[in-house]
């Protein structure tokens, strides 16, 4: 196993107009971390998910992933390197069932043929079982009772169902890097400590999951991360474990600042 | 999985509403077609609100659609048995049997626009141009003697895939309503240059040779003991086959990965990308095949009705196929059925309203995209394979 960080980002930089929402930021993640984004709003934390995810190019910088340059790749380029990740705002379809939701997030590795999609049907029909039951054993994990209602529409589960579900749909490829961007939005405290336990329990049998986690909930943040990053108008402003970063002055200057 | 509960084990609905409702409606459709004088039409109107009214209210159409979705195979033979049929019963009588070709031929069309429309979101507003090249394919292969008719019908396909190349790139690249503007801008060009080309028999158009199947001509009555049926029970018989064959590939197409990918571009391109489903081949794929089934649906429109013009593939024409798709619901096969039988039998059959049907037609979608958005048989949710879901 190599020693270079999984995820480095150096001098990365966004502007929006004359907003500059990243400002050089340098920072990496190394394999089997879990990382804790923060900062105040609009401290770009999504925007460098967005940059990460292929959504925006980078106006300048660079973002190296395993050793390969990904600056501007194209999403799904990311997403086959191993890259996965869930929307501040939720993205499901809502008129889709939880299963096909859920498949979303890795039918683009099944077949791709016309002919294997539509002629070969038994052949199809055993990657659909051996599907359903993947997403199917994600839903128990994270939300027991749906998992006799796979194929109920997610638009009329509650918002904290639906969150869980876009965490199946990024986990259910087996990726090495989970983006999470605020999971328990919503969630009371125990729903969240729950979700941050079934995460680390899906984690705990695959091999070696990293994750970059933003999140408003400190608590969480404190309890699960091994080292945090902080963002203050797009600039690095702190890097280190929760009890550095907490006690950083510049750090709740930010905080201080906005609140 | 350790804390799931079996689910309990669910009663499967019986299969009689189906076969009930199949049965009336093939009855309904024979009376429907064979009736002559309006107030004879607009009584059977009358009844089919009546009745559909009544389903809902009773819940009889809960136990259809339960019925439909545990024994779907079964029903949708039984439906297709309905429609020969029907056939059969009209056998002898021309204009009902080319009514109900037309139906079955639109109801084509609205399968491949609800490839493009229904399931990838994208708006094809030149449908008629689509239908057309298909049929005037074969005008064109009708000189060919040596030319099999079957496969001009898939050459028909092929050409309209061809010419759909043409606005690939404008489309997968734009997205909404610059893609839209584009297949108006096509229609549009399509039928200007039909007019203006003289190969292609200007504003008056070509004449379209039969079909011919292993010999058989198509415009040869068949006679069955002595009795002379319609020719077009050829043609009747033939576009049920080619309506099913197109029915059960686009009904695999929707329940497989592919059709999965359309509703997730259509609904949410960036999320789809973002878990590597390939946004372009998929629109590509959408339009492509879409437009294949409208070219091969045209190549026999063509044949069967035997002369065409550039007036019959009008914008109004892919207006109506777009409303189909409305009109029955978004990505529903049996809606569009429905579809295109209210919108070839409605100004057929009510001559007096032939000058409004356009009225009629935007103030019937207006009042369905009211009062049921979801269109007049809405789409279920993706059943993978009915009636045999994965060990539950
Ligand atoms: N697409 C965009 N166009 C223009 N400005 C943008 C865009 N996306 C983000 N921004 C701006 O970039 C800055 C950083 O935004 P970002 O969404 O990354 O913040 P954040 O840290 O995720 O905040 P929050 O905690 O509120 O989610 C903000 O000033 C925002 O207005
Ligand atoms: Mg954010």
């Amino acid at each position: 196993m190599t020693t270079s960080p999984l995820l480095e980002f150096t001098d990365l930089t966004k502007r929006f107009g004359g907003v500059t929402a990243l400002d050089a930021f340098s920072m990496h993640l190394d394999r089997g971390e879990i990382l804790g984004l923060i900062g105040p709003n609009g401290s770009g934390k999504t925007t460098s998910f967005n940059l990460l995810t292929g959504i925006y190019p980078a106006t300048a910088g660079t973002i190296r992933f395993d050793g390969q340059e990904i600056t501007n790749a194209s999403p799904r380029q990311v997403y086959e390197a191993g890259i996965v990740r869930t929307f501040q705002r939720s993205r499901l379809c809502l008129e889709l069932s939880i299963y096909d939701n859920i498949m979303i997030g890795d039918t683009s590795r099944l077949s791709q043929g016309l002919w294997a999609n539509l002629v070969k049907r038994n052949s199809f029909r055993a990657e659909f079982d051996a599907s359903f039951q993947k997403a199917r054993d994600l839903v128990a994990t994270f939300s027991g009772h749906l998992a006799d209602r796979m194929f109920e529409p997610v638009g009329t589960l509650p918002m904290i169902e639906r969150r869980r579900i876009e965490i199946c749909r990024a986990l259910v490829s087996a990726p090495r890097l989970l983006l999470l961007d605020e999971p328990s939005a919503g969630m009371t405290h125990d729903e969240t400590d729950q979700l941050m336990r079934d995460i680390l329990d899906v984690r705990a049998r695959g091999n070696g999951l990293s994750i970059i986690i933003v999140e408003h909930e400190m608590g969480v943040i404190e309890r699960i991360t091994d080292r945090c990053v902080v963002l203050s108008y797009g600039r690095k402003i702190a890097d280190g474990t929760y009890a550095e970063v907490a006690s950083d002055a510049e750090v709740q200057n930010a905080y201080l600042g906005v609140d | 999985m350790t804390d799931i509960v079996m689910s309990p084990p669910v009663r499967r609905a019986g299969w009689i509403p189906g076969i009930a409702t199949v049965a009336a409606v093939a009855l309904y459709g024979w009376a429907i077609l064979s009736a002559e004088e309006d107030w004879q039409v607009l009584g059977l109107l009358a009844l089919a609100v009546i009745a559909t009214v009544i389903g809902m209210v009773s819940g009889f159409g809960r136990s259809v659609q339960a019925s439909w979705a545990a024994h779907e195979s079964k029903l949708n033979g039984a439906a297709l048995i309905g429609i020969v049929a029907v056939i059969a019963a009209l056998s002898t009588q021309h204009f009902p049997l080319l009514m109900l070709s037309t139906m079955l031929l639109y109801f084509t069309a609205s399968l491949g626009m609800n490839i493009q429309f229904g399931y990838t979101g994208m708006v094809n507003f030149a449908g008629a141009a689509f239908f057309g090249a298909g049929a005037y394919t074969a005008a064109v292969m009708g000189n060919v003697a040596w030319f099999p008719p079957l496969l001009t019908l898939v050459l028909g396909g092929v050409v309209s895939m061809a010419l759909s190349l043409v606005l690939v790139f404008p489309i997968v690249r734009t997205t909404g309503h610059y893609a839209a503007v584009v297949t108006i801008a096509f229609g549009v060009l399509f039928k200007t240059f039909l007019e203006v080309n003289e190969i292609l028999g200007g504003p008056q158009g070509l004449m379209v040779s039969s079909m011919r199947l292993l010999g058989w001509d198509f415009m040869d009555s068949p006679q069955i003991g002595g009795m002379k049926l319609s020719f077009y029970v050829n043609y009747a018989l033939l576009c049920t086959a080619l309506a099913a064959l197109v029915f059960i590939a686009v009904r695999r197409l929707e329940r497989s990965w592919l059709g999965l990918h359309m509703d997730a571009v259509r609904l949410d391109e960036t999320a789809a990308a973002c878990f590597g489903i390939s946004v372009k081949k998929t629109k590509i794929l959408a339009f492509l095949s879409g437009n294949m089934i409208l070219g091969i649906a045209g190549a026999l429109y063509g044949m069967m009705i035997s002369f065409i013009a550039p007036s019959s593939f009008t914008f109004s024409d892919s207006l109506l196929m777009v409303s189909m798709v409305l009109l029955g619901g978004m990505g529903s096969p049996w809606g569009g059925a429905l579809a295109a039988a209210i919108v070839i039998l409605l100004p057929e059959k009510l001559q007096f309203l032939q000058e409004y049907r356009f009225l009629l037609f935007s103030v019937l979608v207006i009042l369905v995209l009211l009062f049921r958005p979801d269109g007049l048989l809405p789409r279920q949710i993706r059943n993978y394979f009915p009636g045999a879901r994965s060990r539950q």
